[in-house]
């Protein structure tokens, strides 16, 4: 019965031994791929949140993502310029220091989601997705338009953000770092779940009368998951930042929310470890479909109409069976 | 204290040309079932949606204790003790029976926001929703998924949510709707046990379970109360045999 544990045990397993194979195998590029992954499924990870436990379908996530990338270029920028962050109001140094730059990330990551959730919380469906849709649009379209971070050819940080003990430009410790962090986060996202708030926020999805008729506030428990998810996913954007020591306003593209809300859909929404799977996934065809067929999102698009379709699930539902509410 | 729990005054609602509550007023006193009763279509249901306040009225006042909450949204209205069900049931399919009862008993307490302390394992928790569960006839289903309950099961976990809320007021939709005679018979000894907990507004079309359960009897046609008393009166009103109670009751 209780398959799901398992499969997820085997997921993290398999992550976590692509790249200590690599090593040995001499194959540098599959650590970092591995990163990717891990990276990428910390953003599914956030959006899964919203979608998977509180039935919101942002089509804009990407909006997060690329405030957190943009959150460490602002941040990181100014030392490589030997400049200082800013000198009004106040005298304040950038900094190269991951933690101060994930702080960063994940305040402005939520102060956007408080935001444009706010805004589009007031409607449903088809309404809540074009929406999110339009904000991230609109910031894709600003950061373009932003000359002091490159516009449109983005920005470069040089020298990978530190973390206290560790060095972070060698591949396998970055990793161990993005995985610590993923881990964290779906730790967290466990106990919400079980928690008052995810027992209000899954009932609030499922029948937001009833929930409402218990003296409960559905659109402002929604309002906080969306903030919650806004915050981790933008986490994932600064590392993804870090990763690629690179910034540009792709990351803030609609493709970019298609591809997280990927992640999530064909690993299983509202399952645990659906976006680990999903990302995983999605990392892997990339690399190995990538290089034969330009066309191969196309493929991957009606495997997920069929997902959609067929199996509700996702990848871990397909293999762990129906989700027990909560167990 | 005041002995009426839940006061309604001159509520109006239109929706466009229609006058689904044309100037409704009612009481429910301390202790008492008072069935609204009235033919389909006749506003039982906007009535009751004004009263929980997922409708707003055009004019109007509707007070709880004494506390005027016209203004108060649905969740505020359940937490100052008014417990609602709904004429279709509705709960969260995808939980089962315990997770269900355990959201009311979440609800109630106002507590929502706690992240990351585990309410489906905490065990005060589960046993105060245990209770309300047994209450209501349903102890070995806990495990079962809401949407997997049969229609009567799901009437009484509906129940079962509105007691977690331990109200001041009950306001019951058609609690008897779907339900075979022994379904019904079952759920009107449930209202009687109810009763004692709180007053009851209770609509509903099984007119046996009416006559035995209620105190009071409105009869509601039109979005208009046309008749309203103690249960003999209201059936011997002439006015209420020809509008509602239908020839087959004269004959
Ligand atoms: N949201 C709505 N918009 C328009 N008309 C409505 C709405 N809800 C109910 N009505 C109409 O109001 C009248 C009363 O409906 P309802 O309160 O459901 O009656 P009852 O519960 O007594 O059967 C009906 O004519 C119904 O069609
Ligand atoms: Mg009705």
């Amino acid at each position: 019965m209780r398959r799901e544990p398992v499969l997820n045990t085997l997921i993290l397993l398999a992550l976590l031994a692509v790249p200590l194979a690599a090593q040995a195998l001499d194959e540098p590029f599959l650590v970092t791929l591995a990163t990717k992954a891990a990276i990428l499924a910390l953003a599914g990870v956030g959006l899964n949140l919203a979608l998977g436990l509180g039935g919101m379908v942002s089509f804009g996530h990407a909006a997060f993502f690329g405030i957190g990338g943009y959150a460490m270029a602002v941040l990181a920028a100014p030392v490589q310029a030997y400049e200082p962050l800013m000198t009004w109001p106040m005298d304040l140094p950038g900094t190269k220091s991951m933690p101060a730059i994930w702080l960063a990330a994940m305040a402005a990551g939520a102060l956007a989601a408080l935001v444009i959730g706010a805004l589009s919380l007031r409607t449903g469906g088809v309404y809540f997705i074009m929406i999110t849709l339009a904000f991230a649009q609109m910031l894709y379209y600003f950061a373009v338009s932003w000359p002091a971070y490159g516009g449109e050819d983005g920005i470069s940080i040089y020298v990978r953000n530190g973390f206290p003990g560790l060095d972070t430009l060698n591949p396998l410790q970055f990793f161990g770092l993005c995985l610590g962090v993923l881990l964290l986060a779906l730790g967290a996202m466990h106990l919400i779940a079980r928690s008052r708030f995810g027992l209000a926020l899954d009932g609030a999805r499922q029948n937001p009368d009833r929930v409402a008729a218990l003296g409960l506030r559905p659109a402002r428990l929604k309002l906080i998951a969306f903030v919650i998810s806004g915050a981790v996913t933008a986490l994932a954007g600064a590392l993804f930042a870090d990763l690629n020591r690179f910034v540009s306003p792709s990351m803030l593209h609609w493709q970019t929310s298609g591809e997280i809300m990927v992640f999530v859909i064909l690993g299983g929404a509202g399952r645990l470890f659906g976006p680990v799977a999903g990302a995983a996934i999605f990392v892997l065809l990339e690399h190995l479909l990538g290089g034969v067929s330009e066309y191969w999102k196309l493929f991957l698009g009606l495997a997920l109409l069929g997902i959609v379709l067929f199996a509700r699930g996702g990848l871990i539902g397909a293999l762990a069976g129906r989700a027990v509410a909560h167990d | 204290m005041t002995d009426e729990i839940l006061e309604v005054q001159d509520l109006q609602l239109a929706f466009g040309a229609l006058k689904a509550t044309d100037g409704v007023s009612l009481t429910l006193r301390r202790g008492e079932i008072h069935a609204l009763i009235g033919p389909n279509g006749a506003g039982k249901s906007t009535l009751i949606g004004l009263i929980a306040g997922t409708l707003r009225p055009d004019a109007g006042c509707i007070r709880l204790n004494g506390r005027d909450v016209t203004g108060c949204d649905a969740a505020a209205r359940a937490r100052a003790g008014l417990a609602r069900t709904f004429q279709i049931t509705t709960l969260a399919p995808e939980l089962t029976v315990l997770q269900n009862v355990m959201l009311a008993v979440a609800g109630a307490s106002g507590a929502p926001y706690r992240f990351l302390r585990p309410a489906l394992s905490d065990p005060a928790l589960v046993e105060r929703a245990g209770g309300f569960i047994a209450r209501v006839g349903l102890a070995g289903r806990r495990a079962v998924r809401a949407g997997d309950l049969a229609h009567g099961e799901r009437r009484r976990l509906d129940l079962a949510m509105a007691l977690a809320l331990a109200p001041r007021a009950f306001v019951l939709d058609e609690p008897m709707a779907g339900m075979g005679p022994d379904g019904a018979r079952e759920m009107t000894a449930l209202l009687d046990l109810l009763r004692r907990e709180a007053p009851i507004l209770l609509v509903e079309h099984d007119m046996d379970a009416v006559f035995r359960l209620a105190d009071r009897i409105s009869v509601l046609v039109s979005g208009r109360i046309i008749a309203s008393g103690p249960v003999e009166a209201v059936r011997a009103d002439r006015e209420v045999q020809r509008a509602y109670l239908g020839e087959e009751r004269l004959a």
